[in-house]
């Protein structure tokens, strides 16, 4: 795959605002028993990465699966961000944050992955993706109200394991997750970082 | 055979394991002493997927205090947490429970997807030794086990070798155990895992593809310790290899 991604891609759960704010009260209740304290990271692994016009397999036996919009830090040296990246960090919804979300969020294609545009001038916390599901607008994602900015993500991060050349780390997900099904056409684009635009497609029988 | 993967004289060569010493590929003998030990995998073109077990042992995840899992207990680590077998791993300052996991490493050898169980073997290039540290301070219940314990760098020694998959007759009856300082503190056999590697190669492989140098990290028994700076810790499976580390 042509893909200009080398490097190991790290998601982050709970870091829009809004959807820790609506978690918070049942933060100290069972599994979960207290907040998080550092950064919650996941992988998506190298078998879900998938470029524009990819058609990506909604498994059999789930109706619909999560977009989600969101932008990646490339970095061009540990620590340092060369450039961003849009990225469709698809999920097979689920409600609970106790287990590794492997089978969730690392089936084949589960990464779509746009064209990484050189980070200099850009400040993430500036931008909108837009997210269309055939054709029509279903959702704005921002980064203004993180829990952690991007430099202080990264920062915490870097504090227990090292983001490499080529690493990506993902800002997080909006609280509000747009649905789409087998069939669906799914545009998501944000002015200075372009497009990324996949198929959802029933597993063969 | 088993081989390796050394960097010598600024260089990084294959060998194969010849009469208790390292056969390079330049036909050289040198002693195992005389190299750094890396993972001993081939690179790849895009990062390899390294799948890790927990509570895969009925006796430890009776340790640990929690009911056997109904299906895999499963998270997932980047390459850099991986390091050689002689290699040190960090002991985070003011930290009380760091522990060494000895687990069997299987590396897949062909693309896997959707595989049954009765051709799994098929998919398996060989197996090496791995140390899956934790440290449990910083243990938390948000897709736990969390990056944090469990992606350090460095903090997955690998080796030293990988066997070549022909010559481990029964990969789920190995003996395998754990020495701090000499000492003997955990002791199992792969014959006990929840899981066994059959059952994973289809599990894993039923959702998402696995590539050629893939591993699958199969989990650890009961009798974890603490280990401090200065501990020699050699996680060992029978017919696989011994793997040592260095706690800094």
């Amino acid at each position: 795959m042509s893909l200009a991604i080398k490097g190991t891609v790290y998601g982050t759960l709970l870091n829009f605002r809004a959807e820790y704010e609506a978690w918070a009260p049942h933060m100290h209740e069972a599994p979960y028993k207290a907040p998080p304290k550092a950064p919650v990271l996941y992988l998506k692994p190298a078998n879900t990465w998938s470029g524009d016009g990819a058609s990506i397999v909604v498994p059999r036996g789930t109706e619909q699966i999560e977009i989600g919009a969101t932008l990646g830090l490339v970095m061009k040296a540990p620590g340092q961000v060369g450039s961003l990246v849009l990225m469709n960090d698809w999920s097979i919804p689920h409600t609970s944050y106790y287990r590794p979300p492997v089978k969730f969020k690392c089936l084949d294609g589960f990464l779509g992955i746009g064209s990484p545009v050189n980070a200099q001038g850009l400040d993430p916390r500036a931008l909108a993706i837009e997210v269309r599901v055939n054709d029509r607008l279903r959702q704005t994602v921002r980064f203004d109200d993180l829990v952690r900015t991007p430099a202080q993500l990264l920062a915490d991060v870097s504090e227990f394991m090292t983001l490499g050349t080529g690493d990506v780390l993902l800002l997080g997900l909006a609280a509000e997750r747009p649905l789409a099904r087998a069939g669906d056409i799914i545009d998501i684009s944000s002015e200075p970082l372009g497009r990324l635009r996949q198929q959802l497609v029933a597993e063969a029988a | 055979m088993k081989h390796a993967r050394v960097n010598y004289q600024g260089r990084v060569r294959q060998a194969v394991e010849r009469d208790g010493q390292l056969l390079l590929d330049d036909g050289s003998m040198l002693a195992f002493d005389a190299v750094e030990w890396l993972p001993p995998l081939a690179p790849v073109d895009t990062p390899r997927t390294i799948l890790a077990l927990g509570l895969n042992y009925a006796d430890h995840a009776k340790e640990l205090a929690f009911k056997a899992p109904e299906e895999p207990l499963v998270f997932l680590k980047g390459e850099s947490a991986l390091n050689g077998h002689r290699q040190k791993t960090r002991r985070p300052a003011g930290v009380d429970f760091m522990h060494y996991e000895c687990e069997l490493a299987v590396v897949i050898g062909r693309t896997a997807k959707k595989v049954r169980r009765d051709d799994a073997y098929d998919f398996i290039a060989g197996y090496s030794v791995a140390n899956d540290y934790a440290i449990r301070d910083y243990l938390e219940n948000w897709y736990r086990p969390n990056l944090r314990v469990k992606n350090r760098d460095g903090a997955t020694p690998l080796g030293p070798w990988l066997v070549d998959a022909k010559d481990i007759a029964n990969p789920m009856a190995l003996a395998l155990q754990t020495t701090v300082n000499g000492r003997v503190t955990q002791s199992g056999n792969t014959k006990d895992m929840i899981f066994d590697v059959p059952f994973l190669i289809e599990y894993f492989s039923s959702f998402m593809t696995l590539r050629p140098g893939d591993l699958i990290l199969t989990g650890t028994p009961d009798g974890v310790v603490d280990c401090r700076p200065g501990d020699v810790v050699v996680t060992e499976i029978e017919g696989v290899g011994a793997l040592m580390n260095t706690i800094e």
